[in-house]
């Protein structure tokens, strides 16, 4: 069989990123340069900041990708670059890349939604088993997307306001830990003990929708009170609490899209799929319903090329293509 | 020497091939359309019109600002691509020199601007010398009045750019018959310019550009210059 290689090009947010992926699932090279230290100082992403990080890296990044995994331009079967959702400046520096070099070497482009990406990140480990539910948990984004098969996408369910990662950073900072928030909370709650009772927000009985601002805003009360009444703040047991709430609603949401679907694969993806408590509160109740649990290993977790290479294949093979007029879109739909 | 010239600086969308400095063919739209969708297009449309093909191609120049920051960076994105994917060199040139080429024959100096909103212009002074634009002042961004305050030492100028006319009547009040303004296709960069100006320099053997070289925004975003601002007071953080 002939070898299908496609690059892959990532740049929605604050990582300037390519990789090769052969076949689909194999990676050949996947190449991150992390802006995460020149955000910090800023207490989060700032777009022009990041925008202008990616026009100076992008270049280096992709001649890194190709040379790693021994694959000249002309090799390539095709291209595919994250087209949203993202950051509009951020998402423009990759599109433009993409089709600059689609038309420079004659291989074909196909644009990718970043969500889709996170779910394949899953397939580079182990190959997805259709049909399946995906729980996609990110600083951007907390969907439910049902997969009946390869590029086939149907979204159960979505954050009505804040997406869980966006929860957890906002907490972090009140909690005065650096950005970004997630490990952080995460490390610091197993050092306490869920012993605050925080509202979760169900929503209607059947809904699989999510909704993160509620809670976000029951953890700022609380501290405003406690600091009001000069109490002191045991950190450990907030950030237990708090993420408890969080880990509860999404275990509870995706196991009912799951039965409510019918299918036993559930796979996690997305940057707080590296979050230990939800992989240990999703691997528990999956274990009870007899769900299969995928995630993808902690460095395919954050944003990355090789999950938009792998996507991208797919796409590819579905016989799609984009034309040199693609654009960057912010809010790009998954379905 | 075939030279692919692009330039996204401003609202102006333009496309040029030169050969050994001179025009092959040049696209310029002034439709305040994206950029991004634009762009890759009217390439493939332009060299098609002119029977080359990519492989054709023996540098590409384009305009690296001062200008929009988006504008800037899908341009010079494109062009660094499209010159490393080739192996070719790649030439970022001014988009204030590219617009004062317009002038070159005007017999005083050249002021290109492009607002900066907030009173506040991107400029710089230049004059033409052998058919280039050559700065005679360092270009930058600043507050237009003490621009204008600077200029009344330097004779007759010429002003240049699409954005001229909102600031007109104070450059008349400043300077009287000293400024004289740029008529029609006087105001926008010309993309067989950035051409020219980037054959001059390889023809003089200049070394080109790296693959990380950043375009020139004349400034910090807000979020950097906020931050070394609060450094320069002793702030935390």
């Amino acid at each position: 069989m002939k070898k299908c290689w496609v690059l892959g090009i990532e740049t929605s947010c604050d990582e300037t990123a390519a990789a090769v992926v052969e076949n689909g699932d194999r990676l050949c090279s996947n190449v991150i340069s992390s802006q995460m230290q020149i955000h910090r100082r800023f207490g989060g992403v700032v777009p022009e900041v990041a925008s202008r990080r990616h026009v100076e890296k992008i270049t280096g990044i992709l001649q890194q990708a190709l040379d790693e995994a021994g694959v000249r331009q002309e090799e390539l079967s095709a291209i595919a670059v994250t087209q949203g959702p993202g950051l509009v400046g951020a998402l423009l520096i990759g599109v433009a890349a993409a089709k600059a070099l689609s038309f420079a070497t004659g291989v074909p482009l196909v644009g990718v939604h970043h969500i889709a990406g996170h779910i394949y990140a899953n397939h580079l480990v182990k190959p997805l088993r259709f049909p399946l539910v995906a729980l996609v948990v990110s600083g951007g984004h907390t969907e439910l997307i049902h997969m009946p098969e390869h590029n086939r996408f149907e979204r159960l369910g979505r954050t009505r306001d804040d997406a869980a990662g966006e929860a957890y950073d906002k907490v972090a900072r009140v909690l005065g830990l650096t950005y970004p928030g997630g490990p952080e909370i995460d490390r610091l709650a197993k050092q306490g003990k869920p012993v605050i009772d925080f509202p979760r927000a169900w929503l209607e009985p059947d809904s699989l929708d999510f909704s993160f601002s509620g809670l976000k805003s029951a953890v700022i009360n609380y501290l405003h009170n406690a600091e009001q009444r000069g109490e002191r703040v045991d950190k450990a047991d907030l950030a237990a609490s708090f993420q408890e709430a969080v880990m509860e609603v999404l275990t509870e949401k995706a196991v009912r899209a799951a039965r409510f679907k019918g299918v036993s694969n559930l796979v996690l993806a997305g940057g707080v799929s590296a979050n230990s408590a939800l992989r240990e509160s999703l691997a528990a109740r999956c274990r009870q319903e007899g769900i299969q649990l995928s995630f993808p290993p902690l460095e395919l977790c954050t944003d990355n090329a090789a999950m938009i290479a792998a996507a991208g294949t797919y796409r590819f093979l579905d016989g799609e293509r984009a034309g040199l007029e693609l654009n960057a879109e912010p809010n790009l739909k998954l379905v | 020497m075939k030279i692919l010239a692009i330039d996204t600086s401003t609202l102006v969308l333009g496309v040029a091939v030169t050969e050994e400095g001179s025009l092959l063919g040049e696209v310029t739209t002034n439709l305040h359309k994206n950029h991004s969708v634009r762009l890759m297009p009217t390439i493939a449309r332009l060299l098609k019109e002119l029977e080359l093909q990519v492989e054709d191609l023996d540098a590409v120049a384009v305009a690296a600002g001062p200008g929009s920051y988006t504008g800037i960076r899908i341009g010079f994105t494109t062009a660094k691509t499209i010159a490393w994917s080739r192996g070719i060199p790649w030439v970022p040139v001014s988009s204030l020199a590219a617009l004062a080429m317009n002038g070159i024959r005007f017999p005083g100096k050249i002021v290109p601007l492009f607002d900066a909103r907030r009173h506040r212009v991107y400029t710089g002074l230049f004059r033409g010398n052998e058919g280039v634009s050559v700065p005679v002042k360092e270009e930058r961004v600043t507050d237009l009045t003490a621009w204008l305050k600077e200029l009344r030492e330097e004779g007759p100028l010429l002003f240049l750019g699409e954005d001229v006319s909102r600031f007109r009547e104070e450059m008349v009040r400043m300077l009287g018959g000293q400024a004289v303004f740029g008529m029609g296709r006087e105001n926008a960069v010309s993309a067989t310019h950035l051409g020219q100006l980037a054959f001059a320099r390889l023809r003089s053997g200049e070394k080109t550009e790296d693959m990380e070289a950043a375009p020139n925004y004349l400034q910090l975003t807000e979020a950097e210059a906020k931050w070394v601002r609060s450094r320069k007071r002793g702030e935390p953080r």
